[in-house]
């Protein structure tokens, strides 16, 4: 559609200073921008480009690679109807992201669940509890490091369970 | 037997445990209750009858479906996908298989994009069939429950014979459908489309204008527009509010297109009028499944490509390239390339989103479900806060929070 | 509920027909007015609700009724995956139904977990609570639920039903 890749072009033009990498695939924007500024690059996608719906925030665990995590944020424009998505490089030693709490209302749950599972810090985010895991869960499973059948029981299994 | 229990561990930490008001308590509501639909906790702060605080906590029925994701081959994915949202099953696997066709760079044909609209417009009809039925049996409405329960009934054996089970089907195929359709299916669609009226109808006479439904449920769970959207709902809850964001409409995939239909708003963004939305999308939803029905021509279900389609079985017995194709699509997968997609469909909850990313090989790297039950959970505190204990019950069935979806 | 052989002093013919017709009276009516407590977690809840409404009615069999407090239901019916986190609230529940109760795993996830074989998911019921009666199926049919509690009131009938103490 001619009407996205215009707005793909303004929305390029624009954070052109911030943008690492940018590509348009499979109907949407891709741009690689570094981890401090994902809540300007945010704040700008929201103010100027009119993307007022955040849908998701995850991450994605490279092991073998140096930064180690990608954390990915796709935002939505309902009155250009377009999406975009903002990856950065983090590192495991320093896995830290800016928050978009202040932006938008429902990161708070998605930060809480991508820290959860992949150890993601979100400055800013004081709510940081476990949400889909429990407490005294040890470690976060969606690392590629953290076995699949590595269970940790709230209750103890029965003596005389098979 | 008669030792007194070992005390258990308390598995969430509430965000508060004192109560901000002069006289208030603290109460705790779930996880297993029966108007929570499973397996929500919401500790609630209440003054008297008025709840001034919650705190919701979901995920007791995290089963670790990206973790699966990743040591499952793309095909053997399809039925944890099924699982996600299980009262509309066969929207999540059109979702998830469109995500990896768009990855694969695979079409799929006329007949079966006509057949995957109808199919997940009849299992939006059952999901919203579930929701309301749910939503009226909390407010005890019995007889509308087992009015909408019957026909969600004969849809289900409908589609068990079609796909063989009767709520979670399996049924979606990258780059196609299981199977073809059997004789006589679309004769016995029109005959219980023609039946849904009449109960539809029903349900409408029991409760549109009944004086203590209109009490409980208007003007409770208020969202504005601008509220909805900071908070990430979508789908009749969005619409309910009077935006008018449908992803049918907004961005077609499938064969939306080409169909003809409306997009329900409601006025106020209260539970009444997610309730007449999700009637009305139901309305819609019988509209364009008889436009479909008219539509579907005779022609093959999946796509002729090597890298996704299990050949047919007396080829895989005589010929040996067959053979080897069908051994190595069941044993290591499709042969998807690297990259990384952001599919969404219009599930009955709102934007389902699936984001994928492939290494190349038959297993995923990640695999990623932007669930809109999830998203409802961080927002709905807005409509339970201020409202009375009460309507806890109708507000939080009205946002439809459908378990398997919201903690994979 | 166990089967114990009978350990106190021999009893005469009398009070050994006496308490098998109490038995047979007792599990008669335990059998027919069973109250169960739907601890419904996930997909199984849709079979559970279509094998509790009109089609196939589970009121004929007196196991419809459900009670949503553990104190007044004697039926414990785990529908759906139990996940790990959900695990101390099912052995709360469980612990807060009184003598004599059953339990139901419905569906194979509280079998065995299912095909959720992670960190996340509990692997079957039994590893926390005593399970009566399993009914696979990813749902199983509601046919398969029907038979499922025939075979657990056939097995309520056969029952010892100790009412005043362990002899009687």
């Amino acid at each position: 559609m001619s009407n996205a890749d215009d707005i793909f072009d303004r929305v390029r033009g624009g954070l052109a200073a911030k943008t690492l990498e940018s590509t348009v695939e499979h109907g949407v924007l891709a741009i690689v921008v570094e981890p401090a500024e994902v809540a300007e690059v945010a704040g700008t996608l929201k103010a100027t480009f009119g993307f007022d719906m955040f849908l998701d925030v995850t991450a994605v665990d490279w092991p073998d690679r140096e930064p180690r995590f990608d954390v990915v944020h796709h935002f939505y424009s309902t009155t250009d109807r377009v999406r975009v998505r903002v990856k950065t490089r983090v590192t495991a030693a320093d896995p830290s992201v800016d928050t978009l709490v202040p932006l938008y209302g429902s990161a708070r749950y998605m930060e809480r669940e991508c820290h959860e599972m992949y150890g993601i810090r979100f400055r800013g985010n004081d709510d940081l509890r476990p949400l889909l895991l429990y407490e005294g869960f040890v470690g976060h499973p969606l690392r590629k490091d953290y076995p699949k059948h590595q269970e940790q029981p709230l209750v103890p299994y029965r003596k005389d369970a098979s | 037997m008669n030792r007194p229990p070992a005390s258990l561990p308390n598995p969430i930490r509430p965000a508060f445990d004192k109560g901000q008001t002069e006289g208030s308590v603290i109460v705790n509501i779930g996880p297993s209750h029966p108007a929570t639909h499973g397996t929500i906790q919401i500790v609630a702060e209440l003054s008297g009858e008025r709840v001034v605080r919650t705190d919701v906590h979901c995920g007791y029925l995290h089963r670790g479906f990206e973790k699966e994701c990743e040591s499952h081959t793309w095909h053997n994915l399809i039925p944890y996908v099924d699982r996600l949202n299980y009262c509309s099953a066969l929207i999540n696997d059109f979702a998830y298989c469109e995500a990896v066709e768009k990855l694969m760079g695979i079409e799929i044909t006329p007949r079966c994009r006509y057949l995957r609209t109808l199919l997940a417009e009849y299992s939006r009809i059952a999901d919203h069939l579930t929701c309301v039925a749910a939503a009226l049996m909390e407010l005890g409405a019995m007889t509308a429950f087992l009015y909408l329960v019957t026909i969600r009934d004969y849809v289900y054996e409908h589609l068990a014979d079609l796909t063989g089970a009767r709520v979670t089907y399996s049924y979606g195929r990258i780059g196609g459908l299981a199977g073809e359709v059997p004789e006589g299916w679309l004769e016995r669609l029109e005959e219980i489309l023609d039946e849904m009226d009449t109960f539809v109808d029903r349900v409408h006479g029991l409760v549109d204008r009944n004086r203590i439904f209109i009490d409980r449920m208007r003007n409770v769970g208020v969202l504005s527009v601008d509220e909805a959207i900071n908070w990430g709902f979508t789908g009749p809850v969005l619409r309910s509010t009077g935006a008018p964001r449908d992803l049918r409409k907004d961005t077609p995939y499938l064969a939306y297109e080409e169909l003809d239909f409306e997009v329900p708003v409601g006025i106020k963004g209260d539970n009444y009028d997610r309730y007449y939305v999700r009637m009305r999308e139901m309305d819609e939803s019988r509209h364009m499944i008889r436009q479909l029905m008219d539509r579907l021509e005779p022609g093959p279900i999946n796509v002729d490509d090597r890298r996704c389609t299990l050949p047919e079985k007396d080829r895989v017995y005589t010929e040996i390239e067959s053979l080897i194709n069908h051994f190595k699509l069941i044993m290591e997968g499709p042969q998807v390339p690297p990259g990384e997609v952001y599919s969404a469909h219009e599930a009955a909850n709102g934007e389902l989103g699936f984001y994928i990313v492939s290494v190349g090989g038959g297993v995923p790297w990640k695999v990623h479900v932007r669930s809109p039950s999830f998203v409802h959970m961080g927002g709905v505190h807005r409509m339970l806060d201020g409202y009375q204990l009460a309507d806890i019950i109708p507000s939080f069935g009205s946002v439809n929070m459908i378990g398997g979806e919201c903690d994979r | 509920m166990n089967q114990n052989a009978a350990a106190g002093p021999p009893r005469s013919a009398a009070f050994e027909y006496l308490t098998t017709k109490k038995d047979e009276f007792v599990g008669w009516a335990r059998k027919f007015s069973l109250f169960p407590y739907p601890f419904v977690t996930a997909c199984c809840a849709m079979e559970f609700m279509s094998v509790s409404s009109t089609l196939y009615d589970t009121d004929r069999f007196g196991a419809a009724l459900p009670r949503f407090t553990p104190r007044q239901s004697d039926l414990l019916m785990v529908v759906g995956t139990v996940a790990h986190k959900q695990a101390p609230i099912l052995k709360k529940v469980y612990e807060q139904m009184c003598e004599p109760k059953w339990v139901i795993a419905f569906g194979v996830c509280a079998t065995s977990g299912g095909f959720y074989q992670n960190y996340a998911a509990l692997p079957g019921i039994d590893k926390i609570i005593p399970v009566d009666l399993y009914i696979p199926g990813c749902p199983p049919r509601p046919e398969m639920v029907i038979d499922g509690i025939m075979k657990l009131q056939d097995r309520i009938a056969r029952d010892r039903h100790p009412i005043v103490n362990q002899d009687f």
